[in-house]
């Protein structure tokens, strides 16, 4: 009987290391980026090419900048989420049109809708690496002094905007900071 | 007439060769570049494409990694070293993106997992080896009257049924 416990000592822990294993998500990795300044950037407007936008400009609220586009089968299925939570009005969420034609985008919202206050066009993709962006759609909540706080690599969902994002934007508004 | 012809065909081929020259001149500084194309990828096999995590920046023709590899040589190219590279892409990606992760607190049991396994290993290996050296201890005398019994055939039965495992 002896002999037996420590093989099933160790099969017993490499089935747990094998089912912790499989409940991560191996997509998650940990952003470097939490709790550091949002990278700076000055960029054109995806519907305003003589207009540009940058994270200065959002200084003083609490925002969402969400990554997004018109070849992203994921922000289609993400996209009703986002317009629901820009109904809400309680945060502004502004686009990152990544590596994407500026007609296309401009037509993929005009076709799905349009949550975004506005929408940075980034077309070669420098503003993706410097967020570190490896799979679109992506999300992050900056608050009111440009520090990020939070990230999501995929799609967001109702779940996620209801337990994380909401609850963050409100700690996020009543801190003073 | 016939004159004009010639000229006119010499001229063209004249500039065929002439494009053919004009390319070649062209792809001139990737070749000049062989030291600097070494240098980005030595760094991509280091480091992890995020698209597709089981393949180097290197071995990787997504997207992203081509964009990151162009990004490093602009950066060699800039002056940049190699340190300062690694570094920028942890700014971005984390430790994850390395294929060699530093030593701290949460990966240290990434680095010296194998060995203490190793140790156990080793720890069970011994234990085994020292219970196997316990069965070849001799027979007490009893055991040893016991035996030449049976070996004589004074306990009737027993003998043949258990003779096998002895």
């Amino acid at each position: 009987m002896n002999r037996y416990i420590i093989p099933l000592g160790l099969f017993v822990v490499l089935v747990i290391f094998l089912a912790v294993g499989l409940t991560l998500n191996p997509r998650e990795v940990p952003s470097p980026l939490i709790d550091k300044p949002a990278p700076a950037f000055d960029v054109a407007q995806l519907h305003a090419a003589d207009k540009t936008i940058s994270p200065k400009d959002m200084l003083g609220k609490v925002w969402i900048f969400n990554v997004w586009a018109s070849w992203c089968v994921a922000c289609r299925e993400e996209h009703p989420v986002l317009m629901g939570l820009a109904k809400l009005n309680v945060v502004p969420i502004v686009g990152l049109n990544h590596k994407d034609k500026r007609d296309d985008g401009i037509a993929w919202l005009k076709r799905f809708g349009d949550p975004y206050v506005v929408s940075a066009f980034d077309n070669a993709g420098g503003i993706g690496i410097d967020y570190g962006v490896y799979g679109v759609p992506e999300t992050f909540v900056v608050d009111k002094t440009g520090v990020i706080r939070y990230k999501r690599i995929g799609p967001i969902t109702p779940e996620i905007v209801r337990d994380k994002i909401l609850p963050l934007v409100q700690t996020l508004n009543r801190s003073g900071a | 007439m016939r004159g004009a012809m010639m000229k006119l065909l010499r001229v063209a081929m004249l500039s065929v060769i002439l494009m053919g020259i004009v390319a070649a001149k062209d792809a001139q500084p990737v070749a000049a570049d062989e030291k600097l194309e070494q240098r980005v990828n030595a760094l991509a096999t280091e480091l992890r494409c995020l698209v597709c995590q089981n393949q180097t920046l290197a071995d990787s023709n997504a997207d992203l990694a081509v964009d990151l590899k162009n990004q490093i040589r602009d950066k060699l190219r800039g002056g940049a070293s190699e340190r300062d590279i690694l570094d920028y892409m942890v700014a971005r990606y984390g430790d994850f993106v390395l294929y060699r992760p530093p030593l701290k607190a949460a990966t240290l049991l990434l680095w010296i997992g194998p060995f203490v396994a190793m140790v156990i290993g080793l720890f069970l290996l011994m234990r085994h080896l020292r219970g196997r050296r316990v069965a070849v201890t001799p027979l007490s005398d009893e055991e040893r009257a016991r035996a030449a019994a049976m070996l004589a055939g004074v306990e009737p039965g027993t003998a043949s049924d258990k003779g096998g495992s002895l």
